[in-house]
Parts: C-alpha cells; structure tokens; sequence
C-alpha cells in the first residue's frame, strides 16, 4: 500500500497533464457532437425531404462506421487531400461528427415524443415552424432528451481514449506509456481507471441535477 | 361580405372521403354550431378553416383571404382565427399568463408588460384570475380549458373555431366553460363551435349545420333544426343524442 501511493506520488503529475487532454477532447467533441446532432434532428423533422434525406443518409453512414477508423480516416487521409490538423483537433472532429449521429437519434426521438397536440396549437397563434420549435417543441423535448444525453456524455468521456490511437496523449495513453516504461500495470491502471471515475461522477450527478431542476412529470 | 365562406369544399383522408362537397357561410358576429355523428366531419371541416388541415378542392376564405396552410398568408389567417381543442393543448412547460401571452408576445410583437396587462383581464374573465402563475398540470379539465380560451382571446381575434370544447371534460366541469363562451358570444364574438352540447347549440347558436356523411343534411336557425328536424338524419341524430338509452 506504502508502495502504491508513493508511485502514485510519482505517476500522478503525468497522469493529470493527460486527464487535461482527455477532458479537452470530450468537451470540444460534447459540444461539436450536440451542435450537430442538434441540426441533423432539426433536417430529419423539417419536412423538406431532401433536407430530410441528406440527414438520414449522413447518420446511417457515420452510425455504420467505427468511431476508430473515422480518427484515422481524419486524421490520416485528409492530409492527403491538404487538410492537416493536430492530433488534438482531428479528435475532437472524428468524436464530435461519430457522437453526432447518436446525439441526432437521440434529439429526434425527443422532440417526435411531442403531442402532435402541441404543434397545432403553436400554428393556430400563427407561430412559424421555427418559432414553434424554439418557443413549444424544444423546451419539452430538453426534458425527455436529457437521461439519455447525460448517458452520452459519460461514453463520451471513456471514448476520448480512443483519441489516444491518433496520438493524442490523453489519459489512457499516458498510462500505457508510464506502464510500459516502469513496469508497474497495477499502480498506474489503478489510477486511471479511478481518475476516469472521479471525472464520471460529477457527470452523473450534474445530469440527475438537472432532473430535478426541470422536473420530468 | 361574409366573414368566413367556404364553397364546394372536399377533402378526403387515402379512400376515406370525408368532405363532400361543403359550402357555407359565417357572418361578422355570427355563432354557429356545427352537430353530426362522429366521423361525419364536423372536426374536419373546422380544422380546414384555419388552415390546420388542407383541403383538396373547392376554396375557403376568410374576409377575402384564401385559406392556404402552405402560403404565407396563413399566418394572417390564424392571428384572426383563434382556436380552442378539444384536449386544450396548453404548453405544460409554462404557466397560465404566460401561455395566454405567448402569441401576442412573439407572434404579434407585442411588449411584454401590454400582453401581461392583457393577459391578467383575460384570465380574470374566464375566472381564473387567482391561477395566473400555475402550470396546466395544477389545473382541472375546465380550468385548463378556460385558460385555452383566454390564450385564444389573447390575439384579439376576429373569429374563434371550438372542436369539441367540452367534449374531454368530466360533466361538472362542463357548465363553467360554456357559460364563458356564452359570454363571448353575447359580446358579439365570431364563433363556430363543434359541439355534442345541444342545449348549448339551442341557446346560443344563431344557426345550426347538421352534417351527416361528409355534407351539411341540414341547416338553419338553431331553434327550427333543433326542435323541429325535418331530415329523418337529423331526427334520429337528435333523438339518440338526446335521449341515450
């Protein structure tokens, strides 16, 4: 035990300089993921077919892609088309454009949960079909999109060290590489599985928060 | 002119033909109550006024405007033509005041302390005065549908449509929503009701259409149809409506 926390003296100041990546890519590809699967739901439901299509088609192909080979696909054939990013942006895109098919889903699923009831009575005030969506449909479907999205968010964490296959130093990589320098699996595995944890947990709590403030009835 | 006409109107739902051929009209200030069996088309054709449903041929207007729910001008259509439903269809997320104000507020513009002001007479009209900061979930039947008719008074209205306003009500609740409409249409409101409430239709329609099978049977004055059918659909309609066992 002595012998666990004085590695972990040791390991810990690494370990914490990857967590700080690791927490960059989730919430850089947390927000790109919800701004996309934000408009993909919004073309899915508009009612314009092509807009409807292109949506549908660009989801069913990212969701038939492992999240893996759209990194590498970014970050490695892009370049050859000249566009060169860092390991750092080309995970927080390949994240946030995988994760925005199943954000998409998500958001669609809640916004047709929505009494068709609701929809007339926003037209019959004369209010568009964008104003219906900001002012009625949204705000209803926020209640019942957010379990699942707090899900997502929590497999977004853990999918960021799929990050670490471009490159990117995240926290799963810095263990793997301490690991792999000193020997000592257990100490350093130990420690990342808890600091993953430890970043979970506040997640899980924020989520169940936000339940409540907005009371699903 | 006519405030609302409608002529040789048809819709149908796939092989279900459910508008055969309706042509009327409302008058400034008229209220007219729509009766029939159920699937007869009474919704159907209320829905078709404001645009909520298209219709496949014939044409609809409201004081001179096509009613088109793909043209621009359906917006000026449904800020003259309130509607209440059936199920109310109050937004739970928000309470009484600021569903009555929602429309004036981001639909008509208006600022938001004038549509407060507003709202507040609304709702103290319908009785509701104490109930202005609750949610629809706090709310019985008839005080969530009262609320609907504040929100649909709210946007100053040319006409109001009722589908069935008391229809999904438990029957005590009943008489404190007729009796606020019974108010409206004693101050002169536009009002084309779809209703099962006979005795209403009796006392306050200026005139009466019985649909039958997608067509108005009969029509006229609500006193003659109403005591006095002379299409055997009608009498019959009457008879088990009225008496229903």
């Amino acid at each position: 035990m002595q012998g666990f926390l004085k590695d972990s003296i040791e390991f810990l100041p690494i370990l914490l300089q990857g967590l700080r990546l690791t927490l960059i890519v989730t919430a850089g590809s947390l927000v790109l993921s919800t701004a996309l699967g934000l408009l993909w739901a919004l073309m899915r439901v508009s009612g314009v077919p092509i807009l409807a299509g292109i949506s549908k088609t660009f989801v069913n192909t990212i969701r038939g892609i492992p999240i893996i080979v759209q990194l590498f696909y970014i970050y490695f054939v892009l370049p050859d088309l000249g566009i060169s990013l860092t390991a750092v942006q080309a995970a927080i895109i390949g994240l946030g454009i995988a994760y925005s098919a199943y954000q998409s889903e998500n958001f669609r699923a809640g916004i047709e949960a929505i009494d068709r009831g609701q929809v007339e009575a926003a037209q019959t005030i004369g209010m568009g079909w964008g104003l219906t969506m900001r002012r009625v449909i949204l705000p209803q479907a926020f209640k019942i999109v957010l379990p699942p999205y707090g899900n997502i968010m929590i497999m977004m964490l853990k999918d960021s060290s799929q990050a670490s296959t471009i490159t990117v130093a995240e926290l799963a990589l810095q263990g793997k590489l301490i690991a792999s320098s000193t020997f000592q699996n257990t100490t350093v595995f130990t420690l990342v599985a808890l600091l993953y944890l430890c970043m979970s947990i506040p997640l899980i709590l924020l989520v169940g928060h936000l339940e409540r403030r907005f009371g699903l009835r | 002119m006519p405030m609302i006409e409608l002529d040789n109107v048809h819709k149908s739902f796939g092989a279900n033909r459910v508008i055969q051929g309706i042509t009327t009209h409302v008058s400034k200030g008229e209220v007219v109550c729509i009766i029939g069996p159920s699937g007869s088309g009474k919704s159907t054709i209320l829905r078709c006024i404001n645009g909520l449903e298209s219709y496949d041929s014939g044409s609809i207007r409201f004081e001179g405007i096509p009613v088109n729910r793909t043209a621009k001008s359906i917006t000026a259509v449904r800020t003259q033509v309130s509607m209440v439903f059936q199920r109310f269809n109050l937004f739970p997320h928000r309470t009484a005041l600021e569903n009555v104000i929602e429309g004036p507020v981001f639909v008509k513009r208006e600022p938001r302390a004038d549509a407060q002001a507003h709202g507040r007479l609304l709702l103290e009209r319908v009785g509701l005065a104490d109930k202005v900061g609750a949610h629809p979930h706090e709310l019985s039947g008839g005080q969530q549908q009262r609320v609907a008719i504040a929100r649909a008074l709210a946007m100053r209205p040319k006409a109001i449509l009722f589908d069935e306003p008391t229809s999904a009500l438990d029957p005590e609740l009943v008489g404190d929503v007729l009796a606020v409409m019974r108010s409206l249409a004693d101050e002169g409101m536009t009002m084309v009701v779809v209703t099962h409430e006979i005795g209403f239709a009796r006392e306050v329609a200026d005139r009466v259409l019985f649909l039958d099978g997608g067509v108005i049977a009969e029509e006229g004055p609500a006193a003659e149809i109403l005591t006095n059918p002379r299409n055997p659909r009608t009498q019959d309609f009457l008879r088990r409506v009225l008496k229903p066992l």
